[in-house]
């Protein structure tokens, strides 16, 4: 076992470790030691191919394909130098006044919030993109909306020299998102932070860390890590977990601190998602141009939110639901698919936390709530509606059963799509915005200082005491930067 | 050379396979290979619980066959396959459900993640995003 000892060390270098990171900067030039630890790799541009398959195992944990504890949930997200910024779309949205004063986070007022996350917009570049650069996909989405009555909006995005890859969610090929990976590490790492990755906390004592570096596997993607592999005691004065609801939560349960607060892995949230899927009569741009262009919100009056996307095969096939004839059929008509992204905006209930194994692996529980299944159906009502009055000659919906319909039932949504097939195990759900565990006044005070354990921060979404009701990579960010002026001033 | 990680369930396996994407029927030796390659390198990639849970659910859906139809799920007439699995896809029981829900996603990651046969779906994706298509 290797001993090193820093002033501070941050645990994960996604939206939240990569601001950290870049914030403390200043505590480096006043001779200060501060350590970022990933335990991902870090990629090298040339590693990012877009191949589904290949890309997936590398970028995300366990594949892709965590799943919650009654196996009814796909989590994804993200591992590697930048976390979970290197696989999101990149949009970037400030968080709604209304949800911040629901959160009711003693201290913590809208203004602080919105003023970090404009520093953010500016430094990641935040636009909107030029019409010429909207595929089919986004423009027959805002048609349809027009057209059945809903708002759609568009996504402020953090981009530099897009191409139109599509390929956002297996990182971008052509470093265009400005993700961690690609301003605030880079940034940090020039003011003499230091970044070690494919390194993994096995476990939090007082103070210290043990990490387990792991090299490079064979014909695996990234560079060798910064650090020899081995074991290493790492003495801090100051941790910083940012590594993600499910990661923070894991490590300080893990660690059994004697003072850690019973309610750490409460309160997860993660907008629970379906894939919907409509068909047109001719080929569109679908696979070229940015895949998330626009949205509806109808959070605050319906709790659902709607997201253009478009993902590749698989997980296309994965998020239709059956198999079989009329599966393969319709994946046959991908050049034509139109796909929607729905989300339901759950809240904080006690059932829903991330809990620990005795080896210490996590276990997500989460129950779907009367609540959440509706808003999920009332989503999908919406979508079909969009879809059909943007031309969709059928709309696969997974709360149908069968789950095709034709444009001639399109006046039959409401019967055709109902709570009754929303069947667990039966229909993919899958969530990508984890959130909770941590709740800032919960389990840490307003500047993300763990109660009982005051040398211990927590930097990510795990901070979010209810669910966000939007993208939330920037809040991330603003409650980072907050986080790290924590640790400035001591 | 076929994955090992198959082995013990391999033909219930392609059965299973056949009913959930028709197109692997046709499939010749060297796509099969490459789609049972994808699925025992996810499988290995995956808790050690997991692992187990998937290839005792093969073994059970076998064993279910040859109780009731008494002959196992290879020999078994695909349309009398597909209905079967939908039936149990459609279970009350979640446990029955996720059983042949993550069989069919094992099954269409090892097929539809191949780039010849997205290809083959027109799914055409490329680094060089607009560029590539004027």
């Amino acid at each position: 076992m290797t001993n090193r000892r820093y002033d501070v060390v941050i645990v994960g270098s996604g939206a939240g470790g990569g601001t950290v990171a870049q914030a403390l900067t200043p505590l480096v030039e006043r001779g200060k030691r501060v350590l970022v630890l990933e335990r991902g790799p870090r990629f090298r541009d040339e590693d990012f191919t877009g191949r589904e398959l290949e890309m997936a195992p590398d970028l995300y944990v366990d594949g892709g394909g965590f799943l919650t504890a009654d196996g009814s949930m796909t989590l994804a997200f993200g591992q590697g130098y930048g976390g979970s910024t290197i696989v999101y779309t990149g949009t970037s949205l400030i968080a709604p006044e209304r949800v911040i004063r629901h959160w009711n986070v003693p201290g913590l007022d809208y203004a602080d919030v919105e003023r970090r996350s404009r520093r953010y917009v500016s430094e990641n570049n935040v636009h909107l993109l030029p019409s010429e650069l909207i595929n089919d996909n986004n423009r027959l989405f805002v048609e349809g909306c027009v057209n059945a009555g809903y708002h759609a909006e568009q996504f402020p995005l953090n981009l530099r020299g897009c191409r139109g890859s599509s390929l956002c969610n297996l990182g971008c090929p052509n470093a265009a998102k400005q993700g961690t990976n690609r301003v605030q590490l880079p940034n940090a790492e020039r003011g003499g932070v230091e970044v070690v990755t494919r390194a993994e906390v096995l476990a939090l004592g007082d103070r210290r860390l043990q990490v387990r570096v792991s090299p490079r596997p064979a014909g695996g993607k990234g560079t060798e890590p910064e650090w020899a592999p081995g074991e290493y005691q790492v003495d801090a004065e100051r941790v910083v977990l940012a590594a993600g609801a499910i990661g923070t939560s894991t490590i300080l349960l893990r660690s059994r601190l004697p003072s850690l607060p019973r309610s750490v892995g409460t309160g997860f949230t993660c907008h629970p998602a379906h894939i919907l899927v409509g068909e047109h009569p001719e080929t569109i741009t679908n696979d070229v141009g940015h895949p998330k262009s626009f949205f509806v919100d109808r959070a605050e009056s319906e709790r659902f939110v709607l997201e253009t996307c478009m993902y590749f095969p698989f997980i296309t096939a994965k998020n239709l639901a059956g198999f079989g004839a009329l599966h393969s059929v319709l994946m046959h008509a991908f050049p034509r698919l139109q796909m929607i992204l729905v989300l339901a905006c759950d809240r904080a209930i006690p059932e829903n936390r991330v809990t620990v194994t005795r080896a210490g692996r996590p276990v997500v529980h989460y129950r779907f709530t009367p609540e959440v299944i509706r808003a999920m159906v009332q989503a999908t009502r919406a979508s079909a509606r969009i879809f059909f009055a943007a031309g969709a000659v059928r709309v696969h919906a997974p709360s149908a059963d069968p789950p095709l319909i034709e444009a001639g039932d399109a006046g039959r949504i409401d019967q055709l799509i109902d709570q009754r097939h929303f069947q667990r195990g039966r229909i993919s759900i899958s969530a990508a915005h984890l959130m909770g565990g941590c709740g800032m006044g919960r389990v840490t005070d307003e500047w993300g200082r763990v109660h009982g354990l005051p040398w211990v921060r927590v930097a990510d979404a795990s901070l979010f005491p209810d669910s966000l009701e939007i993208n939330p990579y920037l809040t991330v960010m603003a409650l980072a930067d907050r986080v790290a002026e924590g640790v400035l001033n001591g | 050379m076929p994955a090992p990680a198959l082995d013990s369930v391999r033909p219930a396996f392609r059965a299973a396979a056949a009913a959930f994407v028709p197109e692997t029927a046709a499939a010749d030796a060297a796509t099969w290979e490459r789609l049972e390659e994808v699925v025992a390198t996810a499988l290995a990639a995956r808790p050690p619980r997991l692992r187990r849970q998937i290839l005792l659910f093969i073994r059970l859906l076998d064993l279910l066959v040859l109780a009731r139809y008494g002959k196992r799920l290879a020999a078994l007439d695909s349309a009398r396959r597909s209905r079967l699995l939908q039936r149990l896809g459609a279970s009350r029981l979640l446990l029955v459900r996720r059983g042949v829900w993550g069989l069919r996603t094992l099954v269409q990651m090892g097929w539809y993640g191949q780039p010849e046969i997205q290809q083959r779906l027109g799914y055409r994706a490329s680094i060089s995003g607009w560029e590539a298509r004027q």
